[in-house]
């Protein structure tokens, strides 16, 4: 037995990589699986399953209800397809606004003296690590009626003794927009950088050598060669918005309510597991698409391990 | 040419970033120094130590002086429970992950065998498919199996399967076992194979090799992968939310749980404690990473 | 004790790449190598020589055929239970390691006292000449001094093989020719059989008592410098070894050591040595003749004798590098410049008439492939 093992360099792997493979079918593969299987079947009237075969988790997501008004048996209800729209738009927009702030920064460190990049790369990770509901906090206390930014506008105010309401800005989709940008800023600088970073400086001179002005070599070496970078940060903040019910539960109120808060609801008020787990898998789905899709047409952005 | 020359828009949308990066970690660490009791309006840093006097409803004097809501976090006992729990999680998790996630790293990096493409190819679902996901599968998993087993065995009472410590543990390792990989796999793909193939050549065998050879190169990779997988756990929310139970509370569920109902200057005592903590375990990563250059 | 210190049984390895093909890095390869040789390995990267090395070391198991150290077969011995050892293109220094840990490292596996290894370790540090150096890391070391730890390391282990992957190919030219001499006189000093693997030519023929040419995967001659030199087997060794030219041509008539061949392009009927023993009349040939061995001459002298016009004409120091003209074949010939002289009117000249004498007896017959 130890022999076979011995002269088996595939038997080695095996049993190295056991213990992996048993997490991830035990907690990944199986789950999933079991989730499908959830999903086909009933809420019971304790909020457990019953396991039959229905697809009408599915059917409701689409919009088919039958709780409709004037005793009209069933009828077209948009309200999950709405919800997975604003959290695709939020997620669209969020990445946007993330890469056009990301970007300079990016640039800044990849350009800025070598002994100086860990300082500034440090900076940039600080705020990721701090915990991500106390960054939702930070926001709460700077948005609210009597927040940050509304005291120093009373401030500001009273000084030109103008009359002042304070801004409604918490509980609304802003809000939301604004604490998506700030938790997911951080992953986007990391990879663009990554990438910017490894564009070596003999090709900014060759470029002006060959007489491109810093403007037209920034659109033809610079940008080029760091959309790997722009790629993988795009994964790591589109994904993690459609998912995420935090910032729209503490910063949107009743207000927004995406994907995230439509699952986590399922599960912890409505108890309908079955249809949380139809609504997960749609998420899951639709969001492997999108990846899958961007990644094939920008070409996969290694930068995500790094 | 001067590589370093910057344009002056890039310098000004640099500050500009930094500052929206670090308003709201001032904010926070400002107000837990704040007098007021309700932390609605910042006014005054508590002047002066003394016996527990208040004022309007601003507190003028406390033992601990300005750092008066540090003092009553102390003695919270329900956020030192979430404190202790937190790291029984964390440190459980990043020891089982650590270990689990360097032996898979060694199989995909230095062998072959049959199930390679598909053990990749799960390692790397965790990381692609939103967290959410990963926590309704586990929940789902858990809760469908307990009550089967409960209904199976009639346990009833405390002998009921329930949502703990044990299944967030779980939960982490899983979760955080892609990431190990990840990391200690990159910095195997960087250590040519020849040390390996030295070591054998004057005599060691596989496991004297790892522990001698193998282990000692790596050393830089496993640990910076152990500190992020304990920094995902500390920081975790939505996978522990789904997984968790009675008595199993960790901060970031317990500070949730808070936000929804109330806010105390407590609370930003409690996130500056915890953004100095991170400040460190960033910097010591860092400097791990230098060292492996 | 076997006659061999190690042999090759039609050994295969088949990798596959990934694109997924199978790919044969070594084709159905033999060899003996003697105990106390300096055998080299020569070819250019890809031509299988460091996976045969690989395979004696035991870093990779043949996909066919046997691998034999002193007599036995190896199978699947693991490398940990060979009597070789190998010095490493890159010497795998142990990075965490002083320069006393990694020599002492091969030592402590074999579970030698402490007062053994120190001695030891002593003794192969003094060899390679680095005495003084054990508490060093091999970071703070010179690329020369890596590559005499690399040495000391495996010779500790007073292995019956020493194996070296290009050991000196980081090292800057005048290093390397130090090295080379200081190899050799190594390998004599302790009589223990060297495999070198190498890709340089001068090299192999300096340090080697006999080499192997392989290209391809395949073994293309095996011999000693002189032989692999001075009759190479196939067109393929005589071009990769030194110079030469080569001429087309079909055999007209044929006997033990003559071949009458003709070659259309010069129009004239060449004398040579034939090198297979397998040549037929009238087999389609080719007719080598390497640059040194060809003699200008003023006049015109016996048959194998032509006239041409020089094209050009390259100084370098020992020689004079010509490219001669014939009937619109060229032929590179070299002069040594015995006489010591400046005068540009006493080298050749571009567009001068010479005539190129080819004794039969250094021209060679090989088969057209």
């Amino acid at each position: 037995m130890l022999k076979r093992l011995r002269e088996s360099k595939s038997a080695q792997g095996t049993l190295l990589i056991t213990p992996t493979l048993i997490f991830m079918i035990g907690l990944l593969i199986i789950p999933l699986l079991l989730t499908l299987v959830v999903s086909f079947g009933q809420r019971s009237a304790d909020g457990g399953v019953i396991y039959t075969f229905s697809l009408d988790n599915y059917i409701r997501l689409l919009g088919y209800s039958t709780d409709c008004p004037n005793g009209v048996s069933s009828c077209f209800n948009p309200l999950y397809l709405q919800i997975l729209w604003r959290s695709m738009a939020l997620g669209f927009n969020t990445t946007v606004l993330v890469i056009l702030m990301a970007y300079p920064l990016a640039y800044f460190i990849a350009r800025v003296k070598p002994k100086w990049r860990n300082t500034f790369l440090f900076l940039v990770l600080v705020p990721m690590w701090t915990n991500f509901v106390i960054r939702v906090y930070a926001w709460m206390m700077i948005l609210r009626q009597q927040g940050v930014i509304n005291s120093l506008l009373g401030w500001i105010a009273g000084l030109f003794h103008m009359p002042f309401t304070p801004l409604n800005m918490l509980y609304t989709p802003g809000a939301v927009l604004v604490g998506m940008v700030y938790e997911f800023l951080p992953f986007m600088i990391l990879p663009i950088y990554t990438s910017l970073e490894k564009i070596e400086n003999s090709l900014y001179e060759a470029a002006a050598d060959l007489g491109a002005n810093p403007f037209r070599t920034f659109l033809r070496i610079t940008l080029p060669l760091s959309m790997p970078g722009v790629v993988a940060g795009t994964i790591l903040v589109f994904v993690p918005v459609m998912g995420t019910f935090i910032v729209s539960d503490l910063l949107g109120g009743a207000q927004v309510i995406l994907v995230g808060n439509l699952i986590q609801r399922q599960f912890l008020d409505a108890r309908d597991p079955t249809f949380g787990s139809a609504a997960s898998l749609v998420l899951m789905v639709l969001t492997l698409i999108v990846t899958y899709f961007y990644t094939r047409k920008f070409g996969f952005g290694a930068e995500i391990v790094a | 040419m001067n590589p370093y020359r910057r344009s002056p828009w890039i310098i000004a949308s640099t500050i500009l970033v930094f500052i929206f990066l670090y308003a709201p970690i001032v904010v926070l660490m400002t107000f837990a120094f704040n007098a007021s009791r309700v932390n609605v309006l910042f006014t005054g840093i508590i002047p002066s130590f003394g016996d527990y006097q208040i004022v309007n409803g601003n507190v003028t004097q406390s033992p601990c002086g300005p750092f008066h809501w540090f003092c009553e976090l102390s003695k919270n006992t329900a956020v030192l429970n979430a404190a202790k729990n937190t790291m029984i999680v964390a440190i459980t998790a990043t020891v089982v992950s650590t270990i689990i996630g360097t032996m898979a790293a060694l199989a995909l990096q230095r062998y072959n065998f049959r199930l390679r493409t598909f053990s990749q190819i799960s390692l790397y679902i965790p990381i692609v498919i939103p967290e959410i996901v990963m926590g309704i599968i586990i929940l789902v998993l858990f809760s469908q199996l307990f009550t089967s087993i409960n209904n199976v065995l009639n346990l009833t009472g405390d002998a009921r399967l329930n949502l703990g410590l044990g299944t967030v543990i779980l939960s982490h390792i899983s979760f955080m076992i892609p990431f190990v990989t990840l990391v200690v796999q990159a910095r195997l793909q960087g250590l040519d194979k020849s040390y390996e193939e030295a070591a054998m050549d004057l005599g060691a065998n596989e496991w004297t090799t790892f522990r001698r050879v193998t282990f000692p190169m790596i050393l830089p990779g496993v640990l910076s992968g152990a500190l992020l997988a304990f920094t995902l756990s500390i920081d975790d929310f939505i996978i522990t939310f789904f997984t968790n139970g009675p008595g199993s509370t960790t901060l970031p569920i317990y500070v949730y749980g808070l936000l929804r109902r109330v806010i105390t200057p407590e609370l930003n005592a409690l996130s500056t404690i915890w953004i100095l903590i991170v400040l460190i375990a960033v910097f010591m990563i860092q400097r791990m990473e230098n060292r492996q250059v | 004790m076997s006659e061999f210190a190690v042999e090759l049984q039609d050994v295969v390895k088949k990798f596959i790449t990934p694109e997924g093909d199978e790919l044969a890095a070594v084709n159905h390869v033999s060899m003996q190598i003697k105990n106390g040789e300096f055998f080299s390995m020569l070819g250019s990267s890809g031509c299988g020589k460091t996976t045969s090395l690989r395979m004696i070391a035991g870093f990779e198991w043949p996909s066919e055929g046997e691998v034999f150290i002193e007599g036995k077969p190896m199978g699947h011995t693991p490398p940990f239970q060979r009597k070789v050892n190998t010095v490493f293109q890159n010497y795998a220094l142990f990075q965490h390691m002083t320069v006393y840990q990694n020599v002492a490292f091969g030592l402590e596996m074999e579970g030698a006292q402490k007062a053994e290894i120190e001695k030891r370790v002593k003794r192969a540090l003094d060899m390679v000449q680095l005495t003084g150096m054990e508490r060093r890391f091999p970071k703070q070391l010179s690329g020369g001094q890596q590559q005499r730890v690399a040495l000391a390391r495996a010779l500790v282990k007073t292995p019956d093989v020493l194996l070296l992957d290009e050991p000196l190919g980081a090292l800057d030219l005048k290093l390397r020719k130090e090295m080379q001499l200081e190899l050799k006189s190594l390998q004599q000093q302790l009589g223990i059989t060297f495999i070198y693997v190498t890709h340089d030519q001068e090299e192999a023929l300096t340090m080697s008592d006999r080499i192997a040419v392989m290209s391809k995967g395949k073994m293309m001659q095996m011999g000693t410098p002189v032989e692999i030199y001075e009759r190479p087997h196939n067109r393929f060794v005589a071009d990769f070894i030194g110079e030469s030219n080569f001429l087309e041509g079909k055999i007209k008539s044929l006997s033990k050591n003559e071949a009458k061949v003709f070659v259309p392009d010069l129009h004239v009927e060449l004398t040579g040595m034939p090198i297979a023993d397998d040549l037929v009349k009238g087999e389609d040939v080719v007719v080598s003749i390497r640059p040194e061995k060809i003699r200008v001459a003023e006049q015109s002298a016996n048959q194998n004798c032509f006239e041409g016009k020089v094209v050009n004409t390259v100084y370098i120091g020992s020689d004079t590098h010509v490219v001669v003209d014939v009937k619109g074949a060229r032929l590179k010939v070299w002069e040594q410049n015995r006489i010591s002289r400046l005068d540009p009117k006493s080298f050749y000249s571009v567009g001068e008439s010479v005539h190129l004498v080819l004794m039969p007896e250094n021209t060679l017959v090989l088969k057209k492939d």
